[in-house]
């Protein structure tokens, strides 16, 4: 799941090969993995990110619980990760003066259950190797300008922890309804490459 | 074990192996930001042992400690690392 890597041509022919041979050994048909691949992304929801910000906004003691611990507080409303896989996800506040930023610099770990499959670029080796080095500068490639003085801590998910940003809730937004607020949130903005 | 607030130091490895500790985060100082509990243990999953387990810990690095002058001003970064990959440091 976690390690597609750039070269997809050659990936895509090792995984062709690979899957041949788990035919000719009778561990799978190619029908099974589909069936499989697809029940494994059937709940995997952009939208479910989007639900979980919108709830911490308008219930701080939501909020509090989400940042404490991810898995309860998700499960809360009805996202159980343990669907995908038995990860922990911690959940890490933007707040004035503090931005966030996801990477996994060592393959593409990503909260797959809340964002859906990852985007190409966050696979890619240029991010990857640079949002640690340089995240400001990355940032600003996406289009997202921060002041010198904000500080950026930026999250490598190298073992069993899956991480999300909660963005700040945008000015203006205060008789917004719950729907409406989650509808605001972007999946860049979950990963940190953006403000919402 | 290591409780929050402690300054550990990333070893200096290069195992033949699987590992999760990122060449760019080896030999580096830092500090204990979370405790992870108990997790699969990759490094040794991927020898084959696959009920291996271990302490993990999130640990945050200055960037400047990470990158030296290069690093950005007002950064960190947070990584999952495993007991085995820590020492205390002063």
């Amino acid at each position: 799941m976690s390690h597609v890597h750039e070269a997809s041509g050659s990936a895509a022919n090792r995984v062709k090969t690979l899957v041949g041979a788990l035919e000719d050994a009778h561990v799978l048909t190619e029908r099974e993995l589909d069936a499989s691949i697809e029940a494994f992304l059937s709940r995997a929801q952009p939208a479910n990110g989007g639900r979980i910000v919108a709830r911490a906004w308008v219930d701080p003691e939501f909020r509090r619980r989400l940042l404490a611990d991810g898995n309860a507080a998700v499960a809360e409303l009805g996202i159980d990760l343990a669907h995908w896989a038995p990860v922990k996800l911690r959940v890490v506040a933007n707040e004035p003066g503090r931005h966030n930023l996801i990477v996994c610099t060592l393959c593409s770990c990503y909260p797959l259950a809340l964002l859906g499959p990852s985007p190409a670029w966050y696979k890619s080796n240029a991010y990857r190797s640079r949002a640690v080095r340089d995240p400001r500068g990355v940032l600003a490639e996406f289009g997202t300008q921060l002041g010198d003085d904000v500080e950026i801590t930026v999250w490598d998910s190298t073992a069993e922890v899956r991480y999300l940003v909660l963005p700040q809730r945008p000015a203006g937004t205060k008789r917004a309804t719950e729907d409406a607020l989650a509808a605001l949130v972007t999946r860049n903005g979950l990963i940190g490459t953006a403000l919402v | 074990m290591f409780q929050v607030g402690d300054r550990v130091r990333t070893r200096l490895m290069n195992p033949a192996g699987h590992t999760r500790l990122p060449v760019y985060l080896r030999g580096r100082v830092g500090r204990i930001e979370y405790l992870l509990g108990t997790l699969p243990f990759s490094d040794q999953r991927a020898a084959g042992v696959r009920s291996a387990k271990e302490a993990a810990y999130t640990v945050r690095f200055s960037t400047r400690d990470v990158w030296g002058a290069d690093g950005d001003a007002h950064g960190s970064v947070c990584a999952d690392l495993f007991e085995s990959y820590l020492e205390a440091s002063e």
